[in-house]
C-alpha cells in the first residue's frame, strides 16, 4: 500500500516503513535503547532526506521512550532528581543542537555533517563497545573476576548533591555537561542518545544499574518531545505520518525484543550491539568515500506566488 | 484633438494589421485537484488560428511552440567535490524565481520552426529560458552549457518537472492544435501560466496565454500546509502524538 509522505514529499511503502519500525524497536528492546542511532539511517537509505528523518525520528522516539519510561516509573526505577538535573543539560542541549541544525542547513552542509557525526560517533562507540563486550566475554570464559571500579577524578568536583534513589553523593557538573552533549547531539543526528548515554551513567558517574535505564529514558523522552517542537516551529520538517507509522510499529517491535533480550547474556548483548553500531558508522563511512552518482543537488528554498 | 484621433485610430488599423491571426486557445481543465492518490495526469491544450481578411495569402503553414510555466520558487543548486578523501558540497549557486515546473512543446524540432536569435530572444528551448541566477552578487543568465545550469535542469528533467518535446503538439488541421500537458505526482501547487507562440516560416507572428492552477487536497496537504502555517500547533499536536501512542503501548502491552 502506497502512502505519500507530506512532508518528506516522497511515496513510500506503508509495511515497509511498518516493518522498519518494528524491526528497530525489536532491536531496542533487546538492548533496552531508543534506535534513533538505526531508524534515522535506514529512513536515509530508503530516501527520506537526513534533515526529514532526523526531525521525525526524534517523535517516534517520543513514543518509545515514553512507553518505556511509565514501565520504569511504575517499578520506581527513575530517580527524578538525577533526571532533573540531567534535563536541566538536555534542554539547553537540543536548543543548540536545533539551532546549529539550521544553520548548517542554510549552508548546505547538514547532511555531510550528519554523516560525517555518525561515522566519528558510530565508530567510537561501536568499536569500544565490540572491545568491552570481547574483554568481558574472554573474562568469564577464564572465570575472571571483574575488576572492582574505583572512584574517578568526577567524583572530585564541587557542587555534590544528594540522589536518594540512585543512593550516590556527585556533583551536579557533569551531571548537566552529559545532558547538554546529549541533548545536542539528539538533536542534531536523530538519536535519542541512550545508547552513549547509559554506559556514560554507569561508567563516568557510577549511576547504579537499578535506576540508569529509567532516568535515562526520562531524558531521552524530554530533549526528543522538545526537538520534535523545535524541529517543527523553526525548520518545519516534521513528517508526522512517517512518525505515526514509525511509532506504531516501533512500539510493537520494542514488545517483543525485550522477551528476547532476556534470554542472551549481557555481555553477548555488549557484543552484538557494539557490532551493530560498528556495521551503521562503517556504512556511512563507504557512503562518504565513495563517488557519488549525481554530483549536483536542487534544494528548494520555498515557492512564492 | 480630431488629428490626434485619427492618428490614434490609424495606429489601431496598423497594428490590427500587424497581427493578422488571432490564436484561440483553451485547456480542458482550469483547476486541477490532486488527491494523495494522485498518479499524475495529463491536461489537454486546443487552439485553433484564426484568419482574418489581412492574413497574407501566402502564409498557409504555421508552427506552435506551447511553453507551460509553474510558479516559481528560488533554488540552490550544489556540487560536491573530493575534498579530504570524501565527497563534500562545496560550490554553489542561486537561481532565482525561476519556474518550478517547465515544459515546452511544438509541432516540430525548436531550429526547424525558427532561426537561433529569434528562439533566444522567443526563449523557444530549455537552452534558451532565462534562468536567473546569481553569481557573487552579480544577476544573469549564464550560457547553455554551464555546468551548474545544465546540471539544474537535468535533475529537473529527471524528476519531471522540466520537459522539452518537439513533437508533443498535433496540428489536426493546418490552423487547429491539441497538446497534452502531463503533470507528474510531485506538481508543485499554484498558477501555471501557458504562453502560447505563433510562427509561420520562421517569423515570430504572435502569442496569447492562458493560465490553469493546481491545488492539492486531502489529509496529507492538510498536514503539510499546517506544518508549514502552524509550526507551533503541528509541533504540539505531534509531541501529544507521540505521548498517546506511548502510553497506549504500555497500556496494551502492559505484564499483568
Amino acid at each position: 500500500m502506497q502512502l505519500y509522505l507530506p512532508i518528506a514529499d516522497l511515496p513510500v511503502n506503508v509495511f515497509l516503513v511498518l516493518a522498519m519500525g518494528a524491526a528497530v524497536g525489536f532491536v531496542s528492546g533487546m538492548f533496552g535503547i531508543g534506535g534513533g542511532f538505526l531508524m534515522t539511517p535506514l529512513l536515509i537509505f530508503i530516501g527520506i532526506t537526513p534533515a526529514v528523518a532526523v526531525a521525525s525520528v526524534a517523535s517516534h522516539i517520543a513514543a518509545s521512550s515514553f512507553s518505556g519510561a511509565l514501565t520504569y516509573w511504575r517499578r520506581r526505577a527513575i530517580d527524578p532528581a538525577l533526571a532533573s538535573v540531567l534535563l536541566c543539560g538536555g534542554v539547553t542541549g537540543t536548543a543548540l543542537g536545533v539551532w546549529t541544525f539550521t544553520q548548517l542547513r542554510a549552508l548546505g552542509q547538514l547532511d555531510l555533517m550528519i554523516a560525517l557525526s555518525y561515522v566519528v560517533l558510530l565508530g567510537t562507540v561501536g568499536s569500544l563497545m565490540f572491545s568491552e563486550g570481547l574483554r568481558a566475554l574472554m573474562r568469564t570464559r577464564r572465570g575472571a573476576v571483574p575488576p572492582r571500579r574505583a572512584h574517578n577524578w568526577i567524583h572530585g568536583l564541587p557542587l555534590k548533591m544528594r540522589f536518594k534513589r540512585s543512593k550516590i553523593y556527585l556533583s551536579v557538573i557533569p551531571i548537566v555537561i552529559v545532558g547538554v552533549v546529549i541533548g545536542f547531539i539528539g538533536a542534531v543526528m536523530g538519536i535519542g542518545g541512550g545508547f552513549i548515554l547509559v554506559p556514560i551513567m554507569i561508567y563516568l558517574l557510577r549511576v547504579p544499574t537499578s535506576t540508569v535505564i529509567g532516568t535515562s529514558m526520562i531524558l531521552t523522552l524530554v530533549t526528543m518531545l522538545f526537538a520534535t517542537m523545535l524541529h517543527a516551529v523553526t525548520n518545519h520538517l516534521v513528517d508526522a505520518v512517517l512518525a505515526l507509522i514509525l511509532m506504531v510499529g516501533g512500539v510493537t517491535g520494542a514488545q517483543f525484543g525485550a522477551r528476547a533480550g532476556q534470554k542472551i547474556r549481557g555481555e553477548q548483548l555488549r557484543l552484538l550491539l557494539g557490532l551493530l553500531i560498528l556495521s551503521v558508522g562503517v556504512r556511512f563511512a563507504v557512503e562518504l568515500v565513495i563517488r557519488p552518482e549525481d554530483l549536483f543537488t536542487i534544494r528548494e528554498l520555498g515557492v512564492s506566488g | 484633438m480630431r488629428r490626434a484621433l485619427v492618428a490614434a485610430l490609424l495606429v489601431l488599423l496598423l497594428s490590427g494589421a500587424a497581427r493578422a491571426e488571432r490564436l484561440i486557445v483553451s485547456v480542458s481543465n482550469h483547476r486541477v485537484t490532486v488527491t494523495p492518490n494522485y498518479s499524475g495526469e495529463e491536461l489537454v491544450l486546443f487552439g485553433s488560428v484564426e484568419k482574418d481578411a489581412s492574413t497574407p495569402a501566402d502564409r498557409t503553414a504555421y508552427d506552435l511552440v506551447v511553453t507551460v510555466m509553474g510558479p516559481r520558487a528560488d533554488m540552490v543548486t550544489r556540487r560536491k567535490e573530493l575534498t579530504f578523501g570524501i565527497w563534500i558540497n562545496t560550490d554553489y549557486r542561486q537561481f532565482l524565481q525561476v519556474p518550478s515546473y517547465l515544459a515546452l512543446f511544438a509541432n516540430r524540432s525548436f531550429d526547424a520552426i525558427t532561426s537561433p536569435e529569434i528562439a533566444r530572444r522567443q526563449q523557444i528551448g530549455l537552452n534558451n529560458v532565462l534562468l536567473m541566477q546569481r553569481v557573487s552578487g552579480d544577476y544573469a543568465d549564464v550560457v547553455p552549457n554551464d555546468a551548474f545550469r545544465s546540471a539544474f535542469i537535468r535533475l529537473r528533467t529527471q524528476r519531471g518537472l522540466y520537459r522539452e518535446d518537439a513533437a508533443a503538439v498535433t496540428l489536426l488541421t493546418p490552423t487547429l492544435f491539441r497538446t497534452g500537458i502531463p503533470l507528474p505526482a510531485e506538481v508543485p501547487i499554484g498558477t501555471y501560466e501557458v504562453e502560447i507562440k505563433l510562427f509561420s516560416n520562421g517569423a515570430f507572428i504572435g502569442k496569447t496565454d492562458t493560465a490553469f492552477e493546481i491545488v492539492k487536497i486531502g489529509f496529507e496537504q492538510f498536514v503539510a500546509t499546517n506544518a508549514r502555517q502552524n509550526g507551533l500547533v503541528y509541533g504540539l499536536v505531534t509531541a501529544a502524538m507521540a505521548l498517546m501512542t506511548g502510553w497506549m503501548a504500555s497500556i496494551v502491552f502492559r505484564k499483568d
